[in-house]
């Protein structure tokens, strides 16, 4: 993404390590590589664990070599003449684009996401993954906190757009917060154009007040 | 080429490599044939793979891959099979990720990252939807579209940093690199993985960087 400054929080050294390493569920992984396309730093350090995993495949642990089938580079070969062509150039996002790894799940544009209002003007929009945690996107009107709550597992909030400040700190686009059990906020979105954002938890969320609780076993977040 | 080739050409490298200035372009570049400079300094770009690459990006040379799959594919397959798939299912798998490297080869920039990273970027996302059955995000093109040819520098720096991480991991002590091993080979959970792995990783990270940086000025 260009035309926005550099995030200023970003997901820890560990996540980035597991997002390179493939371990992160579903959810979470979305998340960071959604922070990604916001910020160079991030990138170049998830690359840099990466090139950590291809020293590994190189260097084929004990026992880690496998031998390919009778043929078996026939048939990869035939399979490659099988594969549809690559296309040469992403085309340029519009200004309504969502970055890349949230549109695979979504749609190209905000334009496609599909609000549900879960009371106070907030809304909320549930992201199906496959397995691994659950995400969703929320869009929360300026000036409007969402209910404090706590967190089971480990849950990244990061920022698409508009800003938010709870008592750690203010977030604005590509940000990322990174919220362990411990921690109970209450997000409140900055005075202005809505904050949209896309919270991702390796648990589901634990509110602590009645009404947030009923939307959670209503709307699964 | 076999391993051992590797092991004693890389270090060698930036020793012998003549020295280039900034303007010169590296020889694996969009659409740019094989010029002479390859064959030039071709006992040195050898050992990393970039010209099998090449080779089947511009003449879709049969035999280059076959010594590309020669090396990978037992790799590729033991990572999956490491990763939880039955021998079936890794031999799908690993053919499956080995026809993406055919397929994709004029997409492999040699600037950002070694030929095994890159392998092993496709064979985690396949380990991941094809074991784990979760959807991998991919991550974002950048906006501008493929990167302009990478400066041969910045290829040599890579090459370079390749062979320090490798010797880095065959100093480990067993217990460190197999707890790295299983990180990445998909045997730990995300919250066992910790970044502290005794690999100094700030020397990639900073060229990395400035590379992206250098990009989006570029851009702008």
């Amino acid at each position: 993404m260009t035309g926005f400054a550099q995030p200023k929080h970003h997901p820890t050294e560990s996540l980035l390590m597991a997002h390179a390493a493939g371990a992160l569920p579903e959810a979470l992984d979305l998340a960071v590589a959604t922070h990604l396309a916001f910020c160079d730093i991030c990138r170049a350090d998830a690359a840099a664990h990466e090139a950590l995993g291809g020293a590994l495949l190189d260097a084929a642990p004990e026992g880690g070599l496998s031998r390919p089938a009778e043929g078996s580079l026939a048939r990869t070969l035939a399979r490659a003449h099988a594969m549809p062509a690559e296309p040469e150039q992403a085309p340029r996002p519009s200004p309504d684009a969502l970055p890349q790894p949230l549109s695979d799940w979504i749609g190209p544009n905000f334009s496609d996401i599909r609000w549900r209002r879960i009371g106070g003007g907030v809304a909320q929009a549930p992201i199906r993954t496959r397995s691994g945690g659950s995400a969703y996107l929320l869009r929360i009107p300026g000036g409007v906190a969402v209910p404090d709550h706590g967190h089971r597992g480990t849950e990244l909030t990061l920022v698409l757009s508009g800003a938010f400040s709870d008592k750690v700190s203010r977030f604005g686009p590509g940000d990322i917060e990174v919220a362990d059990p411990a921690l109970e906020h209450t997000p409140t979105a900055e005075p202005g154009p809505p904050c949209i954002c896309l919270a991702a938890t390796d648990a589901r969320l634990r509110f602590n007040s009645f009404l947030p609780r009923v939307a959670q076993r209503l709307f699964g977040i | 080429m076999t391993a051992l080739a590797m092991t004693i050409a890389i270090p060698e490298t930036p020793r012998i490599m003549p020295r280039l200035g900034a303007g010169d372009r590296l020889t694996y570049g969009p659409r740019q044939g094989i010029g002479d400079r390859i064959i030039e300094h071709q006992s040195m770009s050898a050992a990393d793979w970039t010209q099998e690459l090449a080779a089947i990006r511009d003449t879709a040379d049969e035999a280059a891959f076959a010594r590309l799959f020669a090396h990978f594919a037992p790799r590729v397959k033991g990572f999956l099979i490491r990763g939880g798939a039955t021998a079936d299912l890794a031999e799908d798998l690993m053919q499956d990720v080995m026809a993406t490297v055919w397929r994709k080869a004029a997409l492999y920039q040699p600037g950002r990252a070694s030929v095994a990273t890159w392998i092993f970027t496709i064979a985690r996302n396949r380990r991941i939807d094809g074991i784990r059955r979760a959807r991998r995000p991919e991550p974002e093109d950048l906006p501008w579209g493929p990167e302009p040819e990478a400066e041969q520098a910045e290829v040599l720096a890579l090459r370079e940093e390749t062979a320090q991480l490798a010797q880095a991991l065959s100093g480990l002590p067993r217990v460190q690199r197999d707890l790295i091993e299983q990180a990445y080979f998909g045997e730990l959970t995300h919250s066992q993985i910790a970044a502290e792995t005794g690999i100094p990783l700030g020397t990639i990270k900073s060229r990395l960087r400035l590379a992206l940086e250098r990009l989006r000025k570029e851009m702008s």
